[in-house]
């Protein structure tokens, strides 16, 4: 029953594109470069940032050599240059690190703004601190995984869907395929954090 | 007719900075402090070029010096082969402290060759220039007599070496007792080539005016600057737009023509009330389309305060690279220029160094082990290898409070309390002790991954020399 709600995963994951999508939570992070993937992206973070991407690291998931960084001193210049870069469409994705809610006039301005350029927009947003102009919005948590080791195990909820239904997916990232294994869908019980209200 | 300055680069510095004293200046040459150049004070008192600098402290212990700049001396020659001009339009550089002149058919705009000489001595004089002159029929004798003569006269009479050849060349033919230009002349050729190559028989004649030998005068270096003049001020954005359309046209044509691409554009307008506004462009990459920079100029000339209307606009490429013609015809070839063009627009906002990107670098440090260098100056690199998991995210390392040499079982960072499920390790990475580094003190460090219950996966490090673990990094 509960199954028969959850959204066909491949329909949502490769993120829409032409559209800003939203991911909080732990591993937000780990969410982008995967919605990066091997295309060209932009990384747009404030300045004063000093936690930042380890290309080493992301090496697994998407190509450094085709990641560009843009460090900006205010959340205006941020939002600019999102607007500029994904009307462009020279990138495929543009990922946003915002630090306060985005109100519907900004929210909307990048959707229209994706939307010319055919890019997919990823802002990464504190917990809470979501835009109603975002097409859907991810909360993603790593899980321990007692079975294997070096796992990537994570815990994908889609917490709001502008053209389906929410749920959420244990994946895993596997390196052999460079894509996002769906482990097994998570049954959302009535009272778990990620049900619908 | 050639100039001889055989002190340029102390009058150079004299000419700044008179002094009344021995000077000198040195270069450091073979891990040797030598002397380049001497004031006409030094020379008397026994000094001469090439020798140690300490020697000449000892012969002279009041001597000033201070190090030469070679290549300031340069341009200042460079500076000297446009006044020369002056005299004749045909002025080439001879060496590195010598000017070369084409005066046949100049010199009667100066009343003579005598005139012109004495014009050129009372210039030298009062900018306290060190001149010797030679007017010779030939480039070859107006060196020679320049530099070993009376600024005219014959050839005969002055040493071999004025032929301008080497010093050994100039010892062998002084042990064959041939020691003046005209011994020379009268010897048989064909010894001399067989035991001294072509080289001195070429020089004779050179000078001789047997063989041509031509000057080749100096280019000027393209000026890539375009200004246009208004008969009534303009105001209006369109306007100014269209204006600097004008002027982007010629400036991207001569551009083309030189083979360059312009890097950095300034347009500054001048206002009726003659206070003028500057509008600088930094492109990321060199660019000579007009049809591409026009647009990029918008945001900049959308912050200008025409005031009563510009009269003046001028357009000028303050740097410039070299961009050669390329092939075109691939759909690949047009991305980059996309993104280029994006990177400037960004860069126009937020600045041109804050648009990065990441470079491999050869380093097992992690925080060593990439570069972040300016997208606009570096090109994309591939060759990223990792050997073992690195984390997603690295951060400066944040103590946590712990003990032993294996992972805790419980720990708390960030306000969190994580217990650890798995942990897996040690990584020993050592310091690389030929490079300071403050944050590496601490001496050697043992990497763990550790995942929590709670789930974070985070790179754990210990440090057995200075006990303490710290939270470096977050895995996926």
């Amino acid at each position: 029953m509960i199954r028969a709600m959850l959204p066909d995963f491949a329909t949502i994951f490769p993120l829409r594109p032409g559209r800003v999508h939203e991911a909080c939570g732990p591993g937000a992070a780990a969410f982008a470069v995967m919605a990066a993937g091997q295309g060209r992206a932009l990384w747009i973070r404030p300045a004063w940032q000093k936690e930042g991407l380890y290309p080493v690291g992301i090496l697994s998931v998407c190509e450094p050599a085709q990641m560009l960084i843009a460090r900006t001193q205010q959340e205006v210049d941020s939002l600019a240059v999102a607007e500029e870069a994904l009307r462009d469409g020279a990138l495929s994705c543009v990922l946003i690190e915002i630090t306060r809610p985005l109100d519907l006039r900004e929210g909307r301005r990048l959707q229209l703004a994706a939307k010319a350029g055919g890019t997919t927009g990823l802002c990464l947003i504190p917990e809470g601190m979501g835009s109603n102009a975002a097409e859907t919005r991810w909360r993603v948590r790593p899980e321990f995984d007692d079975e294997r080791e070096d796992s990537t195990l994570m815990r994908w909820e889609i917490i709001k869907n502008k053209s389906g239904t929410i749920g959420a997916w244990n994946v895993r990232w596997s390196q052999e395929a460079r894509r996002v294994h769906v482990v097994s869908p998570v049954g959302l019980r009535p009272g778990s954090e990620g049900a619908p209200g | 007719m050639c100039m001889w300055f055989p002190r340029l680069a102390c009058d150079r510095v004299l000419k700044a900075r008179p002094v009344e004293a021995p000077f000198a200046l040195t270069l450091t040459d073979k891990n040797a402090e030598r002397i380049y150049c001497l004031n006409a004070q030094a020379e008397t008192l026994g000094l001469h070029r090439g020798m140690s600098f300490a020697d000449a402290r000892a012969f002279c212990p009041n001597l000033l010096s201070q190090p030469a700049r070679p290549d300031l001396d340069a341009r200042f020659l460079g500076a000297l082969r446009r006044w020369a001009t002056r005299y004749c339009p045909w002025v080439g550089r001879e060496g590195e402290d010598g000017l070369v002149l084409d005066v046949t058919g100049s010199t009667h705009l100066w009343g003579g060759e005598a005139a012109m000489l004495d014009d050129m001595r009372a210039r030298a004089e009062r900018s306290g220039l060190t001149l010797r002159l030679g007017l010779g029929d030939t480039r070859g004798a107006a060196w020679a007599l320049a530099h070993y003569g009376q600024t005219t006269g014959v050839l005969d009479a002055l040493p071999v070496a004025a032929l301008r050849l080497e010093a050994e060349v100039v010892t062998g033919l002084q042990r064959l007792g041939l020691r003046s230009i005209g011994d020379l002349k009268a010897t048989a050729r064909a010894p001399l080539a067989r035991r001294f190559g072509p080289g001195v028989l070429l020089r004779l004649d050179q000078a001789l005016g047997d063989v041509p030998e031509a000057i080749s005068p100096g280019a000027e270096p393209p000026h890539y600057g375009v200004r246009l003049s208004f008969p009534d001020p303009i105001g209006l954005l369109p306007d100014v737009m269209s204006a600097t359309e004008r002027l982007l046209a010629p400036l991207c044509d001569k551009l083309k023509a030189q083979g360059a691409g312009a890097r950095t554009l300034v347009l500054t307008l001048r206002r009726v009330d003659q206070g003028s506004q500057q509008v600088e462009l930094r492109l990321a990459s060199a660019m000579r389309d007009a049809g591409r920079i026009l647009p990029l100029f918008e945001r900049g000339l959308g912050d200008i305060d025409a005031g009563y209307g510009i009269d003046v606009m001028r357009l000028e490429a303050t740097v410039v690279e070299a961009l050669p013609v390329q092939q075109i015809g691939l759909s690949a070839q047009v991305q980059p220029d996309q993104l280029n063009d994006l990177i400037t627009r960004i860069g126009t906002r937020i600045g041109l160094e804050n648009v990065q990107r990441f470079l491999p670098a050869d380093s097992h440090i992690p925080e060593r082990s990439f570069i972040v260098a300016p997208a606009a100056f570096s090109a994309a690199e591939s060759g990223w290898h990792s050997h073992r998991p690195r984390p997603l995210r690295l951060f400066p390392p944040e103590a946590i409070s712990a003990e032993g040499a294996r992972p805790p079982e419980r720990f708390r960072w960030r306000r969190m309390s994580l217990t650890t499920g798995r942990a897996t390790g040690p990584e020993r990475i050592a310091p690389e002790w030929w490079l300071e580094d403050d944050s590496w003190r601490s001496g050697l460090r043992d990497y763990w991954k550790v995942e929590t219950r709670e789930g974070r996966r985070l790179w754990l490090f210990y440090t057995p020399q200075n006990p303490g673990w710290f939270v470096q990094g977050e895995f996926i």
